[in-house]
């Protein structure tokens, strides 16, 4: 899959976030985006997805067969979509029912991000960090090829940052693509950087 | 397929676990229909003349309660965002959204009709038509809040907003729900298939309006 985003403008409450920006992305490259807070990183991963307006410029994927942009991407956010009163496990099935494209079954994703025994346990009582790996499990049990994460090593731990390494580097290893909007450096070699509101 | 019935499984799990709104609109629906014959005073000719249309205004307000959670729940935690990521086309996680609430509210204002109908005195034949004229007539009301509920989706309190867009749109299963209620009404039959009717187009109207609204949302 090619990423393309051609002069991309984001307009929020009538305020100009960011103008003008291009870049592309092609299989198994990673991109940090980065910049102050409010720069607009969360922005620019919502408009790619599509769900924050589009004010000008176009996003283009291609090598995605009939499948639509939106349906060949994750999106790890801070709003991490996780139900409190529902199991690990069970939200993971729901978002692998809902995403489609199956891969690994929600026991073995969780297993991969360092929470074997958490599976049973309702979400709301996870710490941060713990739902944070059940939010990024959730990259693991639905095949897609682009990957918007939004600030996806906060409140993990220095284990769960490494693990977190190295499933974006099998990601990235396997053709994927990787746009994250992060302060701390990413922890993937030949990362290249995009920097909002410079 | 999958995709609506994993939804309906997630929402009636919610519903049925702790904080969920699960037998809430039951319990309203009840309280309703108990105070008012307090309020009415011992007049059992009036009370069954007018337990169908209680019974009726009580369904319509226990639908209202617990609307305001029905997208703004999944939009404030980021699941609407996986959702509007699904390859499922979004009038079919509302349609999902929408059946979930209505077996959680709506079918069990049905099948306990006929024993909160005791409480305001109807006739066992006004009992059994009234249930039916529930059953039929609920899934209207529900439709119809979705599109309110899908408006007022990003609307902190949006309870009130979503009483005022939404009640108007109920008035028809209401007029036509009690009519069907009644056994001497001898346009009942007629009345039931109207409120059918109505179900139908609101559920195509509320599906359709109610994922505009979603999908045209920030």
């Amino acid at each position: 899959m090619q990423l393309a985003v051609d002069n991309l403008a984001c307009r929020r409450a009538g305020r100009r976030v960011f103008d003008g920006l291009s870049f592309r992305l092609g299989p198994g490259e990673a991109l940090a985006v980065t910049g102050r807070n409010g720069a607009g990183k969360s922005t620019l991963l919502g408009a790619i997805a599509g769900l924050v307006g589009r004010h000008a410029g176009e996003v283009s994927a291609s090598g995605i067969g009939d499948r639509t942009l939106a349906e060949s991407l994750h999106l790890v956010g801070h709003r991490d979509g996780l139900k409190g009163s529902l199991t690990a496990e069970e939200n993971l099935a729901f978002a692998a029912a809902l995403l489609g494209s199956q891969a690994l079954a929600p026991a073995d994703a969780l297993a991969r991000t360092g929470l074997p025994g958490a599976a049973q346990l309702p979400v709301a009582y996870l710490s941060a960090g713990q739902r944070r790996r059940v939010a990024l499990a959730r990259l693991l049990v639905a095949h897609r090829p682009l990957w918007l994460l939004d600030e996806p090593l906060t409140a993990l731990d220095t284990a769960g940052q490494s693990l977190l390494a190295g499933i974006m580097a099998e990601h990235l290893a396997g053709g994927g693509l990787i746009l994250a909007a992060t302060h701390a450096p990413l922890p993937i070699e030949g990362a290249g950087e995009l920097r909002l509101g410079a | 397929m999958g995709t609506f019935l994993a939804l309906v499984r997630r929402d009636l799990a919610l519903a049925a676990r702790v904080g969920g709104a699960g037998g809430l609109s039951l319990v309203f629906f009840l309280m309703v229909v108990t105070l008012i014959p307090f309020g009415l005073g011992p007049d059992l000719n009036l009370l069954s003349r007018i337990g169908p249309a209680i019974l009726w205004i009580a369904g319509v307000l226990a639908t209202l309660i617990g609307l305001d959670r029905l997208f703004q729940a999944d939009e404030e935690d980021g699941s609407l965002d996986l959702m509007r990521l699904s390859p499922a086309p979004f009038e079919v996680v509302v349609l999902a959204k929408a059946t979930a609430h209505w077996i959680a509210t709506g079918l069990p204002l049905a099948l306990f009709a006929p024993l909160f109908g005791l409480l305001v005195a109807l006739e066992p034949a006004a009992l059994a038509r009234t249930a039916l004229s529930l059953l039929v007539g609920t899934p209207a009301l529900t439709f119809a809040g979705a599109i309110g509920a899908a408006l007022a989706a990003s609307i902190r309190r949006g309870g009130l907003v979503i009483a005022i867009l939404v009640v108007p749109l109920m008035v028809p299963p209401l007029i036509f729900g009690v009519a069907a209620a009644d056994p001497a009404n001898p346009g009942s039959g007629q009345a039931l298939s109207i409120l059918a009717a109505l179900t139908l187009a609101m559920g195509a109207v509320g599906c359709l309006g109610a994922a505009a609204a979603l999908r045209g949302g920030e």
